[in-house]
């Protein structure tokens, strides 16, 4: 028999440190899946972020640089612009990406950085223990909103990759899910093109992964893939945002 | 004729998810009834009904699951 | 001997680091150090390197990290308010062990405070502004040559001990113009940069973290860090000016010691026997030349453009040996020499010296 699947080369022969079903774990494997594929271990650097992904690094097989909490876009901007022959892309939370960092993530996004940022979208704070992160969906249930996500209090879910999809600098963004095996694979679709865009020299792309948080979601594993379908993805509809190398064909 | 598969699951690093199973269009794979070191009723192949269309190790989080098509 | 040209501050800062190689500059506009990011988005260009103004200096420090991470010479310059908000950035470099240049010419404060030259940063650069267990050399240069020369060697101990390194100046000293010889940079016999980042191409991958969950683990690094603290110990540096036969040995560093150097002068005219001890390196302190000092001399003076901060460190390195009296000024006031000279007669005369 020939083999269809077996675990990627880039992906340490390692144990998740993960919750069962988490989507951080998928994602890696994802990310793994490409670099061998694309044959980039000699030239992609990758910015973990604080929280549960700062440990990829012991799963990644390639190099990796830790980032202060919201700082992965300046991190990276350094990285490429000293290094612009190297595949540079952050790995981030919504925290990280949307709350303490979207000042670092809008202006390298604003400033074309070609730099690729793999945002983790799971409306929980997850290291932390289940917080309210910014983009927690409104009567969403948190450690620190208990009550729900209450517009007059709290406000509203942030959605910075449509932000980020209005400006110039930005060449590819998407929203992709990994609530179906087919929307899995679209999202290794969506990493791909991420990477060839940063590549070409295009600008800024950016692919936001909703994602899975059964403990902090306080569900089972199967009970929040289907919550990602049914609940998160009417909230953050999924879809590509930006594609300016579908223009250029047009 | 239909393409056969088999599936091999780690069931040391397994940690019960289920996803494997939501996904399975053959219902191939079941939860075991022993426990393992991490103390979860590991995923495991059941049927020989399995095509290999490798949906479970698509799924699958633990990146536990090796796939083999004839 | 290479022809001397008139330089401002704050552009020798800027061409002594293009000239030790330093190839990516990222900051943010402060007064008053604008002319470092303004000479380098002129300069870098024409030597292909990187300038790049951050949105913030929270980014721009961590563009710094990143860069000097691929192994590229980096600074960042700024001032007090944006020393502060760099300090979490400072801190990350220290653990994760990268060399870079951190430029800060100190105004006055706390808060906005104002623009004008001040030596109230003292605690925030030698005490680790930052979080966590960790020391930085920082050097006070006096003048605009030992700004060019400073600038330059502050990045061969970047290198050395792969660490940050501070230059705190303050508003007269990025302002003041003086002469200098662009000097080229000394040999240095630095280690091989073997932890950079680019790429995995035919090596083990590598990690750059400072996550280290393990207590036991996280105390080993704590004590490796301290280590080489221990070696940067002996690389205190400090000018003498006439206190071989001193009984007064006032202290300061920076635009107070010229201050204090013209005081002394006036005070030697008195024929009071007054002599200056000039600390360049702030950390490590020159606690060596202060002990020695304390031999002969059982008062001392700090002076400060501040409320009394580096007195604290005169007053340690004493221990007890000699007194150590205080006269500062913060806010941004300049005194002048016959000011510091008063104030060094007072005690001479109230010490019965």
């Amino acid at each position: 028999m020939k083999t269809v699947y077996t675990r990627p080369k880039s992906l340490k022969d390692a144990p998740y440190h993960y919750c069962p079903g988490c989507g951080h774990s998928i994602v890696h494997r994802l990310i793994c899946e490409l670099v061998d594929e694309m044959d980039l271990r000699g030239r992609i650097i990758c910015i973990p972020p604080a929280g549960c992904a700062v440990l990829a690094y012991n799963y990644f097989d390639f190099d990796t640089c830790e980032s202060a909490h919201g700082r992965g876009c300046a991190i990276a901007t350094g990285f490429k612009r000293a290094r612009p022959d190297k595949l540079i892309f952050t790995y981030q939370g919504d925290g990280d990406m949307a709350a303490i960092g979207t000042a670092e993530t809008l202006h390298a996004a604003n400033r074309g950085e070609r730099i690729t940022s793999i945002f983790i979208n799971n409306a929980v704070y997850g290291m932390t223990g289940g917080q309210m992160a910014p983009t927690t969906m409104v009567g969403q249930k948190t450690s620190t909103s208990p009550y729900g996500r209450r517009t007059e209090i709290e406000g509203y879910p942030l959605k910075i990759t449509d932000l980020i999809a209005t400006l110039p600098g930005a060449a590819y963004v998407t929203r992709t899910s990994l609530a179906t095996p087919a929307k899995i694979r679209e999202t290794k679709r969506s990493i791909k093109k991420a990477f060839e865009v940063q590549m070409a020299g295009i600008g800024y792309s950016l692919v936001e992964i909703l994602s899975p948080c059964p403990t902090n979601w306080k569900v089972t594993p199967r009970e929040s893939f289907t919550y990602l379908e049914e609940i998160m993805e009417k909230e953050y509809p999924i879809g590509v945002m930006k594609d300016i190398t579908a223009k250029k064909e047009g | 004729m239909a393409a056969k598969g088999k599936i091999k699951i780690d069931q040391v690093l397994c940690k019960a998810c289920e996803l494997c199973i939501t996904v399975c269009p053959e219902e191939a794979i079941r939860l075991s009834a022993g426990l393992n070191d991490k103390g979860y009723h590991p995923a495991e192949f059941c049927k020989d009904s399995c095509k290999g269309c490798a949906l479970c190790a698509v799924m699958c989080p633990e990146v536990v699951i090796e796939v083999f098509r004839e | 001997m290479s022809k001397k040209v008139l330089m401002k501050g704050t552009d020798a800062i800027a061409e002594a680091a293009i000239r030790a190689g330093c190839r990516c500059y990222f900051g943010y506009p402060i007064t008053p150090q604008n002319e470092i990011p303004e000479y380098m988005s002129r300069r870098m260009e024409e030597v292909g390197g990187v300038f790049l103004q951050g949105e913030s200096e929270i980014a721009s420090i961590n563009m710094v990290l990143g860069a000097a991470a691929t192994g590229m010479r980096a600074m960042t310059s700024s001032s007090s308010p944006g020393i502060s908000l760099k300090q979490e950035g400072l801190s990350f470099l220290a653990a994760l062990e990268l060399p870079a240049v951190i430029v800060n010419i100190n105004r006055g404060g706390p808060g906005l405070g104002n623009i004008a030259p001040s030596q109230g940063d003292y605690y925030q650069a030698t005490r680790g502004g930052g979080h966590g267990d960790y020391r930085m050399p920082v050097y006070a240069p006096a003048s605009v040559q030992e700004l060019y020369d400073i600038t330059m060697r502050a990045f061969d101990v970047a290198d050395l001990y792969r660490s940050p390194v501070m230059i705190l100046g303050d508003g007269m000293m990025g302002q003041i113009v003086e002469p200098i010889e662009l000097n080229e940079r000394p040999e240095a016999d630095l280690p091989p940069k073997d932890y950079i980042l680019d790429g995995a191409d035919g090596r083990p991958s590598r990690i750059i973290k400072s996550l280290i969950l393990d207590p036991a683990e996280m105390e080993e690094h704590n004590w490796k860090l301290k280590r080489k603290y221990d070696l940067m110990l002996k690389s205190a540096r400090w000018e003498e000016y006439l206190t071989d036969d001193a009984k007064l040995v006032v202290i300061a560093y920076g635009t107070a010691a010229r201050i204090a150097k013209g005081a002394v002068k006036r005070a030697r005219s008195e024929g009071l026997k007054v002599g200056l001890i000039r600390p360049i390196t702030l950390w490590p302190f020159p606690e060596e030349a202060i002990r020695n000092a304390a031999k002969h001399s059982k008062v001392f003076l700090a002076f400060e453009m501040s409320t009394g901060q580096m007195v604290d460190d005169v007053r340690l390195a004493l221990e007890g040996r000699a007194e150590c009296e205080f006269y500062g000024r913060p806010g941004g006031v300049v005194p002048l020499p016959q000011e510091v000279a008063m104030i060094i007669q007072r005690i001479w005369l109230q010490k019965e010296l």
